[in-house]
């Protein structure tokens, strides 16, 4: 296992190594739900929920979970997290939790919840697990949100139910249609993916050494 | 009967699980790189699909009616263990089909495809006919935008494409031009 500091184990997550953007993980909500801003950030908070209390039980039980079962222990927990999560939304904030629909449910098969359960809170104290999956958590809102506000002010020229550009804006109505959030996350990896590229090179001239690309 | 073809298309085409609602992208990026493993992992897929919308019926007519918030819990449950035993089932009667669905058959549990159908089969209140119909059409769809992906990116392989494009963005915008296509549908079984 790798050692590293409290620090890592919380910004870790948040950009550089991403959920979404650079580990790919999670996209299903990240492309469905995100035609909105007020969309997004419940999602967002639904599954920070869900990932900071599954994390902190896995953790705190990880001696007690056999390792033949682990898999089925972790979905059960994160299961009743996702029920927990879907009625209080049902509760709060009725019109949004309609909007999401089967996708609060769908949290639990988020393969990055399940994911950082298996690579990290299994093998970690308490600490360090609420850590990282606040991290992550943090990494994935963050993500939801380009992807909203993008999404949003294109395709409704709105933020947030706010109108922007007053009345002489057309609006991209395909940003807020599913072909949108193949695009807006296609066009963000590009992004990033030149970015990337241009730091390498410059990293790349004066020291002579070839600079190591992240593996998109 | 004229219900269930409906059912089938919508499924299939309109509301596309892949292009449209956004289920099952995990295998769509991951193993669409070929299309003879596309076609392979939409054969599990329908055949996963098949039987958990045999089990979701039988879950909401007998057990779900006393325990409606159980719903998830039992759903994701149910899931993981019918493709543990369908592994195994396959593994003892057929070892060469077992051999070429190799790591795609567990990983099809988390697929967001299969816990999508559960709940909209619930939500809709889909019958026994109707939710086969709805499972066949969903896996039709998966199997179609998969082997469709499929063959779009191994044109692409051979393409000229800037080394800024190469990998998943690329794929993302080959994606969303697909789903732009797949909204063409839209207006198929209205006329």
């Amino acid at each position: 296992m790798r050692t590293t500091t409290p620090r890592q184990d919380l910004l870790r997550g948040i950009w550089r190594e991403n959920p979404v953007l650079i580990h790919l993980l999670g996209l299903c909500p990240a492309l469905a739900v995100t035609n909105t801003v007020a969309n997004s950030l419940a999602m967002g908070i639904a599954t920070f929920f869900v990932l900071t209390g599954s994390s902190l039980l896995v953790s705190s039980l990880r001696r007690l979970i056999p390792a033949e079962v682990r898999i089925s222990a972790y979905i059960l927990i994160i299961a009743t997290f996702v029920t927990v999560a879907d009625m209080a939304l049902a509760a709060i904030v009725p019109d949004i939790h309609k909007a999401l629909g089967a996708f609060i449910a769908l949290i639990v098969v988020n393969c990055m919840i399940l994911g950082r359960q298996e690579a990290f809170a299994s093998k970690n104290t308490v600490g360090r697990a609420l850590l990282d999956a606040v991290g992550t958590g943090t990494g994935f809102l963050i993500a939801m949100l380009m992807m909203g506000s993008v999404r949003e002010v294109l395709g409704a020229g709105t933020f947030l139910g706010i109108s922007l550009f007053g009345a002489g804006f057309e609006p991209w109505v395909v940003m807020v249609l599913p072909p949108g959030g193949f695009f807006t996350l296609g066009f963000l990896l590009l992004g990033l993916s030149w970015f990337e590229r241009r730091r390498a090179r410059r990293q790349a001239v004066p020291g002579g050494a070839p600079a190591l690309r992240r593996a998109a | 009967m004229r219900d269930l073809v409906w059912i089938f298309l919508s499924a299939a085409v309109i509301n596309n699980f892949t292009l449209a609602l956004f289920l099952g992208l995990c295998p769509f990026m991951g193993v669409s790189a070929r299309v003879g493993t596309a076609l392979r992992m939409g054969g599990a897929n329908v055949f996963v699909l098949v039987i958990t919308s045999l089990c979701v019926w039988a879950l909401n007519t007998w057990v779900l009616v006393h325990a409606p918030y159980l719903q998830l819990i039992a759903f994701i449950v149910v899931i993981a263990s019918l493709v543990q035993i369908v592994e195994m089932a396959i593994r003892k009667m057929s070892p060469t089909l077992f051999r070429e669905l190799g790591i795609f058959l567990p990983l099809i549990t988390t697929n967001c495809a299969i816990l999508g159908l559960a709940i909209f089969q619930t939500n809709r209140g889909y019958g026994f006919l109707e939710g086969m119909a709805f499972a066949l059409g969903a896996g039709a769809g998966l199997t179609l935008a998969l082997v469709l992906m499929a063959s779009l990116r191994e044109t692409v392989d051979l393409a000229d494409v800037p080394a800024v494009a190469r990998g998943l963005g690329l794929v993302l915008i080959i994606a969303g031009s697909l789903s732009l296509a797949f909204m063409g549908f839209a207006g198929l079984l209205s006329g």
